[in-house]
């Protein structure tokens, strides 16, 4: 008898737990920096505590640790259900889990003494990238050759989301940190002054665009089919979307650069990108929320379709701003204001974190084996998140545009009417505001980890059985994909 | 379905193409902005009176990037009229042709240092460091007090000076040998300081005298 192939749930598993955890840490950091800005003695004068050493702890930890360890387990689940086969080199996934864990915790615990290389979004220093590019590699070997062994023929198009991320940051990654090493606390980067500006900027803004956008979409492409148990509005809509988000977003780093030293021409082209931008993202965010048509009523009972469905509603939200804030006129108000934070949390708060607590939610029962133990709990912290990330954007958004307006406030004579310390002052209690907003999100946070806690030690206690691959003969279509149970 | 579907199709049913396709794709965006940036960087020399930072503005600059400084504060004048009123002239290319990496920043939770050279005292400067609310009593900035007690790296320095001048920064042998005395001596915050001072004065061409008027603000 042929032993019967079964789902490798096991380094899923493991991912949910450390996305979990990271997620605790990376807003436990924010919520600490938050406040810092506000009452700026409590770092207690100790120096990895600084609000500009520890920062990068929060960015780096939120980004890569939590989101990443919740896009590398998501893309080990669904690479495998959509292509009814288990995931390729089991030790390597393996690898591909620790050496991530690995990676994080260096830079989590190097970045707060000094070991950085002030890159922002790539602060940890040369040897730490090289473990992160020998991770990446293994997760693309792993990821690929799954799909390769897949027995349905038809590769989903969640998979091309989580492609698309892989290889871009892969790429990015490289680029950007390329850098001459001095000692094990500093490298010397290849590049210099505006070219450096362009690179920098050139990776974070697809570090948003392929970790923040297409590895959080191939998640949505997923989960929300799956939640809503209908198939995608549009499978067509969704591929073509695909190649107009993957060629369009390279091209818009240059609206981080607005009116500086970077080449006039540069500036243009990345705004016209970033309007062309709106529309592959609207597309996305439609397709989503439009395979809610007709089961609407599951929001009543179900918080993980509710995260879903708002995070979809800030996506939409969140590239309106930024094509907005693209526009150069625009820029000039909202650029080193709050502005950008507040567009920054709607995007993150709203749309990063939503959808992966909604997928975690979707996701955890079918790892698990269990029902999730609270239901009343999801629905508190549905309700928690939702308010603490109001907050938090709409106290920003104020500040950031109040700040900008006093910037450019000139009397008739034409001098300057507010000091900069006069802009500080006013827009202070704002960030007392911000804080409350990020404490709200963070118990929402603690309620989810205690909440998966019980129902995995209920699994544990009743022995997880391995889910076995359907091995029958796929038919081709769209809905067996999207649909398929398991 | 469409018989011209069907190209579009094996896409979708081969993990290679799909793969080779979308590097391609992503690789368009990246080269037409940063290769002609490659080329034209080239062409951004360094005027001949500003030389890169000497061993202590070095080490300050060290300073400045490894506590963060950069993620509350720009080094970046825009071209705009307000920006000029507040912080001086507009910051052009050639001023952080030495700057790896560069500093210009994205956030203003402080104000613009691009032109703070010779705006306050050396003095200033230490007590502001140490305790901001000492002189701004509002200020929200950390304490940067302890930078008094860590020496500076020499060893570490000269690797730095080294490594740039593979690069093509115009330090000789002679200026990397020297770097260690120079140094000797003297705390991070010495160094961070002489860095300040020297913003928008040192790292800007003496021909652009429009840059050295520190307007008030
Ligand atoms: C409890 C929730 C959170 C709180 C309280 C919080 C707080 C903060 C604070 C205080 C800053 C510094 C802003 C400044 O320098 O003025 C910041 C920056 C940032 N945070 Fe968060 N954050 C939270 C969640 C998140 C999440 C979930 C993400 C991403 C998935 C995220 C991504 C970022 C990024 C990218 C920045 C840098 C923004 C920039 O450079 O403009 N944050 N956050
Ligand atoms: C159509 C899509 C989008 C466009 C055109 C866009 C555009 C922009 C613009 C113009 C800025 C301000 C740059 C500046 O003045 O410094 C910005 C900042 C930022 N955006 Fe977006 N955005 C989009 C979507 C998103 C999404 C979905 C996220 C997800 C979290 C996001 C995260 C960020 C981050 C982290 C920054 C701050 C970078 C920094 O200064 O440190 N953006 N974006």
């Amino acid at each position: 008898m042929q032993t019967q192939e079964t789902y490798n749930d096991h380094v899923v598993r493991l991912f949910l737990l450390a996305s979990v955890v990271w997620g605790l840490i990376g807003m436990s950091v924010g919520v600490f920096i938050a406040a810092e800005l506000y009452w700026p003695n409590i770092d207690l004068n100790f120096p990895a505590l600084t609000f500009s050493r520890l920062r990068p702890d929060h960015t780096f930890g939120v980004i890569f640790a939590f989101g990443g360890s919740a896009l590398m387990g998501t893309c080990f689940y669904v690479v495998q259900r959509t292509g009814h086969v288990r995931l390729a080199y089991s030790k390597l996934a393996e690898f591909v889990f620790w050496g991530w864990q690995l990676s994080c915790v260096l830079s989590m615990l190097t970045m707060p003494f000094g070991l950085t290389q002030g890159k922002e979004y790539a602060e940890p220093e040369w040897w730490i990238d090289i473990l992160i590019a020998i991770v990446w590699v293994a997760f693309a070997v792993v990821f690929f050759a799954t799909l390769a062994r897949r027995r349905i023929r038809h590769i989903y198009v969640a998979n091309w989301y989580y492609g698309a991320f892989i290889i871009a940051v892969g790429m990015m990654h490289v680029v950007n940190n390329l850098a001459l090493p001095v000692a094990m606390t500093r490298s010397v980067p290849i590049y210099s002054g505006v070219v450096d500006a362009m690179v920098q900027w050139w990776y974070g803004h697809n570090a948003v665009a392929f970790i923040l956008t297409a590895g959080f979409l191939g998640m949505m492409y997923y989960f929300v089919p799956r939640q809503a148990q209908r198939p995608l509005w549009s499978y067509r809509f969704s591929i073509i979307n695909f190649w107009a988000l993957i060629s369009v977003y390279m091209w818009a780093g240059a609206h981080h650069l607005m009116y500086t030293a970077l080449p006039d021409w540069v500036q243009s082209v990345g705004m016209a990108f970033s309007l062309i931008l709106v529309m592959p993202s609207w597309g996305s965010s439609a397709n989503g929320l439009l395979t809610f048509n007709g089961v609407w009523h599951k929001l009543k009972d179900d918080a993980a379709a509710k995260f879903m469905v708002l995070s979809l509603i800030f996506y939409g939200a969140a590239t309106m701003e930024g094509s907005i804030m693209a526009v150069k006129t625009v820029n000039t108000l909202s650029h080193y204001t709050e502005w950008t934070v507040a567009h920054v949390h709607s995007g993150s708060l709203g749309w990063v974190a939503m959808i992966t607590i909604g997928s975690l939610y979707a996701m955890a029962p079918r790892v698990l084996g269990q029902e999730i133990h609270s239901k009343k709990a999801m629905e508190a912290h549905f309700w928690l998140h939702l308010c603490g990330t109001l907050i938090y954007v709409i106290a920003m958004w104020s500040a950031g545009i109040i700040q900008g307006l006093m910037w450019r406030e000139i009397d008739a004579d034409g001098s300057l009417v507010y000091s900069f310390l006069a802009s500080f002052e006013t827009i202070k209690p704002f960030f007392a505001l911000r804080w409350f907003g990020g404490c709200l999100v963070l118990t929402g946070m603690v309620l989810m980890a205690w909440n998966l806690w019980h129902t995995a030690s209920r699994a544990r206690r009743e022995t997880l059985e391995p889910i076995p691959v359907p091995t029958s003969d796929p038919v081709y279509g769209e809905v067996e994909t999207q649909a398929s149970p398991n | 379905m469409s018989s011209r579907y069907k190209y579009f199709e094996a896409i979708e049913k081969h993990a290679w193409l799909l793969g080779i396709l979308t590097a391609i794709f992503l690789s368009f965006g990246g080269l037409a902005e940063v290769l002609p940036l490659f080329v034209a960087a080239n062409k951004v020399e360094a005027p001949e009176d500003v030389e890169p930072y000497d061993p202590l503005r070095l080490a300050g600059f060290e300073t400045y990037v490894q506590n963060g400084c950069y993620v509350c504060h720009s080094q970046m004048i825009r071209h705009l009229g307000f920006e000029t009123a507040r912080y001086g002239q507009h910051s052009t290319a050639e001023e952080s042709v030495y700057d790896r990496p560069m500093q210009w920043g994205s956030k203003r939770t402080g104000p613009d240092l691009a032109r703070v050279g010779g705006k306050y005292t050396d003095e200033w400067h230490r007590e502001h460091l140490k305790d901001p609310r000492s002189v701004v009593p509002s200020s929200n900035m950390p304490r940067y007090n302890w930078l008094e007690d860590k020496d500076i790296d020499a060893k570490r320095l000269q690797g730095s000076m080294r490594a740039m001048q593979r690069l093509g920064a115009p330090y000789t042998d002679e200026d990397i040998e020297q770097a260690a005395k120079a140094v000797e001596g003297k705390t991070q915050m010495d160094a961070l300081i002489a860095y300040l001072q020297g913003l928008g004065i040192k790292n800007t061409p003496k021909s652009n005298p429009k840059a050295k008027e520190v307007p008030a603000s």
